[in-house]
């Protein structure tokens, strides 16, 4: 029953829009807090431990430059000595790629938190985008199924190829990265979709192929494998991420489907 | 004339797939501007600032 007559008339409804955004807003911003607290628990010491490793990794692959300098400026500069070690430092400041970044401890937690909700939003405003579309009743069970569909697409089939990598892991050109993994989760998305509801036998083919493809394909690789963190660290890292966004995504479906069932019942 | 009738009339019919495509498109437009930014974009300061989020949920980055 609507709160007030106004909201009666279909013409005076909040528009469908604003609907599906208010269901993306609250679910995206509880399920993003959740994936911050667990991220906190669980990956983030993994990630400043990793930070350590990248750190040390380039202060000695700068070492030795700076011995050779030494060397040359040896026979004319003797007084220069401190300046080969100055660029070192400098060098090992500007180890997040330049630019500005947040302070270590409170202002770091802030924008992460930040950088997890607007992912999370995101994500529901593709979900309840999803919901609203369908057409069907939703509860917060039928959207547990859609959260795990979302797992599937946005983090298990990119992850297949391209696994979470910890700071200072070769890769290859980001870009390239990026490519791959929005056309497996494009692919596998289109898959999904295509077994769930497709009712010819060729079209649950082609969702077979779809997902196959990207893999067959394969992940853009490096020229050379390496990292400078401990192999073990980068596996618990994995399981990590792996169980954390397993969280995120049951929450966000089981989220998106109460409050896209809330607001279908008050519309 | 009772709006409680008009209401429940309302919600009984599902709205026809074209008065949902382009509310649910714009939606899902804005979900993957917001996902590009936290996620995706290239410029140094949203790198840095959304870096922990993105190595968590296992975006390419660097």
């Amino acid at each position: 029953m609507p709160l007030s007559p106004a909201a009666a008339g279909p013409a005076r409804r909040p528009g469908l829009f604003n609907r599906i955004a208010a269901t993306a807003a609250g679910a995206g911003i509880v399920a993003g807090l959740l994936l911050t607290g667990v991220q906190h628990l669980q990956l983030t010491s993994l990630i400043r431990t990793a930070e350590t490793y990248e750190v040390a990794a380039q202060a000695a692959s700068a070492a030795p430059q700076q011995h050779e300098h030494q060397h040359e400026d040896q026979h004319q500069h003797q007084h220069e000595h401190a300046v080969p070690g100055s660029e070192h430092e400098h060098g090992a400041a500007e180890h997040h790629h330049g630019g500005w970044e947040p302070a270590p401890g409170g202002e770091r937690l802030f924008y992460t938190v930040l950088a997890n909700v607007s992912m999370a939003v995101g994500y529901a405003l593709l979900l309840a985008a999803a919901l609203t579309l369908r057409g069907k009743p939703v509860t917060w069970r039928s959207g547990l199924l859609w959260g795990g569909a979302g797992y599937l697409v946005f983090f298990v089939a990119p992850s297949l190829g391209l696994p979470p990598e910890l700071p200072g892991t070769e890769a290859a050109p980001v870009v390239a990265r990026q490519g791959w993994w929005i056309a497996t989760a494009g692919a596998t998305a289109c898959a999904l979709a295509l077994l769930a509801w497709g009712r010819h036998w060729g079209l649950k083919l082609a969702a077979l192929a779809l997902l196959v493809v990207p893999h067959l394909v394969g992940a853009p690789q490096p020229a050379v494998h390496g990292a400078v963190a401990p192999a073990a660290l980068a596996r618990d890292f994995i399981v990590a991420a792996a169980v954390a966004n397993a969280a995120f995504w049951l929450a966000l479906g089981a989220l998106a489907g109460w409050f896209h069932a809330r607001s279908s019942r008050a519309g | 004339m009772s709006p409680v009738t008009s209401h429940s009339v309302e919600a009984a019919t599902p709205l026809a797939l074209k008065d949902k495509l382009v509310p649910a498109l714009g939606a899902a437009a804005l979900g993957i501007v917001l996902l590009f930014g936290a996620g995706f974009a290239p410029m140094e300061a949203l790198h840095n600032a959304a870096h922990d989020s993105r190595h968590s949920a296992g975006f390419p980055c660097h």
